[in-house]
């Protein structure tokens, strides 16, 4: 198949009388993550339906939709979580900077070092801050010496905006944080293998307002430098924290465009029954 | 605007409701004061003069009404795309209406300066003028409530007449006044009434561009003018007109 065909600017929407609901950004050069008719099956139910999408460097993509539509499973497509599923089976293309995920010689393990994920529940282990964060990096061999693993600590908090609240009490347990802070010490955990891309599957659902602006906050300062796509029932915070918003529907990418339109002049009637809260 | 369909949440449904039922009211009013005004001129009726600038304080009640509804309800629902873009129209619309209200009681205020001015030939241009005038306000509301961005673009283009109107009349009463300078005190305030029906005029197509925002998502179109303005005279009046 012609991929080209099939390619929308952003905010252009989708005909949903064609069999592939494609969207993908031109403007801002060379995307970091490309799907391409992506389809998943939970044994024989499909999630997904012939989604293709891009993600960008520069802008925080935000993912909505209502329960079950499919967004948190495309998500984990993007770092192939779900081969943990036994009965998941995807297809269609997913490529990260130019290389196909689902190559039989990708290393799933580096993938997932280069792709980040954090959860819904902050999951630290139960292990000191520090070595909460020094985790990774020694796995990966990403540090030749102590010294060097501390600086990776440090930097890796200082981006988390958890160093002033932390670095005096590292060898602390993880665990003995306060929820926001546990997911900022998880943002901090992958921002120390120094991914690439930070997958975040409602990262502020469990947290109080404050902890979740700090959260807010930390996606802001972050953009940029990682490409960041962010999974959230809340659709305020996918305003408020997004360039970029897809909403998906049933498994299938409903509409893909700049955040400012989708939230008050989106182009299909689902996406506006489901912002405006009309959905039923 | 929206499709019709009610939210998940129906309190939201009737505080919107409730502002279109303000709107509708606020509206009709105006054009209710608009058309006393009028009649009060025609009529010299100093009582339904005096009348339309009381009730005039009912519009303004309504509008701080609207106002602070369309703020709570900002505040308290979030509203996203469609309900944004209509509250936002109706917080506009609400100030602008009551503008119209204005206008309406500045009329009937002139009224009893004006009681001779039946000598003044021009006098007898400003019944049409308000009638499309009020017509125009009355469209404009009529497109909030259904919606409309056509209507709305028609009520952009009527008001070139309006426009056209005042312009006639300001010709008319300079002549008047240059051969009947006695007359110059009422001729003003005949003036000012054609001017304030040229306000209100301006106000509706005001009204209909936030219609059209609230209905489409996009600014109205700018409006093209007829003819071009080809003396000094014509091209002030028609800056004065926009």
């Amino acid at each position: 198949m012609n991929y080209d065909q099939k390619i929308l600017e952003p905010n252009e929407s989708v005909n949903m009388t064609d069999s592939a609901t494609t969207a993908m950004n031109t403007e801002s050069g060379t995307p970091k993550m490309t799907a391409r008719h992506v389809d998943v099956f939970y044994g024989d139910k499909q999630a997904i339906n012939d989604v293709s999408i891009d993600v960008n460097m520069d802008s925080v993509t935000a993912f909505i939709g209502p329960s079950g539509c499919g967004k948190s499973t495309f998500l984990r497509c993007m770092n192939r979580m779900n081969d943990t599923i036994p009965i998941a089976r995807v297809t269609g293309e997913i490529k990260l900077e130019g290389e196909d995920i689902y190559a039989s010689q990708m290393d799933v393990v580096q993938l997932r070092a280069r792709v980040g994920m954090v959860f819904q529940k902050p999951n630290p282990f139960p292990k000191s801050i520090y070595d909460n964060i020094a985790y990774g990096p020694r796995i990966h061999g990403l540090a030749t010496g102590k010294e060097e693993l501390d600086e990776i600590v440090e930097s890796s908090l200082q981006r988390a905006g958890l160093w002033g609240e932390v670095k005096d009490r590292l060898d602390d347990s993880g665990t003995a944080l306060s929820g926001g802070q546990q997911q900022r010490l998880c943002i901090a955990r992958a921002i120390a293998v120094d991914p690439e891309v930070i997958l975040m599957d409602e990262p502020c659902s469990a947290l109080d307002p404050i902890a979740t602006a700090k959260i807010e906050e930390l996606i802001h300062e972050l953009r940029g430098k990682y490409a960041i796509v962010i999974v959230t029932h809340n659709m305020q915070q996918a305003a408020r924290v997004s360039q970029k918003t897809a909403f998906f529907h049933l498994g299938t990418l409903v509409e893909y465009g700049e955040t400012t339109d989708i939230f008050t002049n989106p182009r299909e009637e689902k996406t506006r029954d489901y912002i405006t809260g009309r959905y039923g | 605007m929206n499709s019709g369909t009610e939210h998940t949440v129906k309190a939201f449904d009737s505080d919107i409701n409730e502002l279109r039922g303000m709107v509708a009211e606020i509206g009709g009013r105006s054009e209710q004061a608009i058309a006393k005004a009028m009649r009060a001129l025609e009529n010299s009726d100093l009582d339904l003069a005096a009348e339309v600038v009381r009730e005039d304080k009912l519009i303004d009640d309504l509008e701080k009404r609207i106002d602070e509804l369309t703020f709570q309800t900002i505040a308290l629902r979030a509203p996203m795309a469609d309900d944004l873009r209509e509250l936002i129209a109706t917080f506009k619309i609400s100030g602008v209406v009551e503008r119209i209200g204005d206008y309406a009681k500045n009329i009937a205020k002139r009224v009893p300066l004006v009681t001779q001015t039946h000598r003044l030939r021009p006098i007898s241009l400003l019944p049409s003028m308000s009638k499309i005038a009020s017509e125009l306000v009355r469209d404009s509301l009529d497109a909030f409530a259904r919606r409309d961005a056509e209507l709305a673009m028609e009520v952009n283009r009527r008001d070139q007449i309006v426009d056209d109107f005042y312009n006639s009349i300001f010709r008319a009463v300079i002549t008047h006044m240059i051969e009947n300078p006695k007359d110059i005190g009422e001729a003003a305030h005949l003036l000012f009434i054609a001017k304030n029906l040229e306000r209100i005029g301006d106000h509706a197509t005001n009204v209909a561009e936030m219609v059209y925002f609230a209905a489409t998502g996009e600014p109205m179109p700018e409006r093209t003018r007829g003819e071009n303005p080809t003396t000094p005279l014509d091209e002030a009046l028609s800056d004065e007109a926009d």
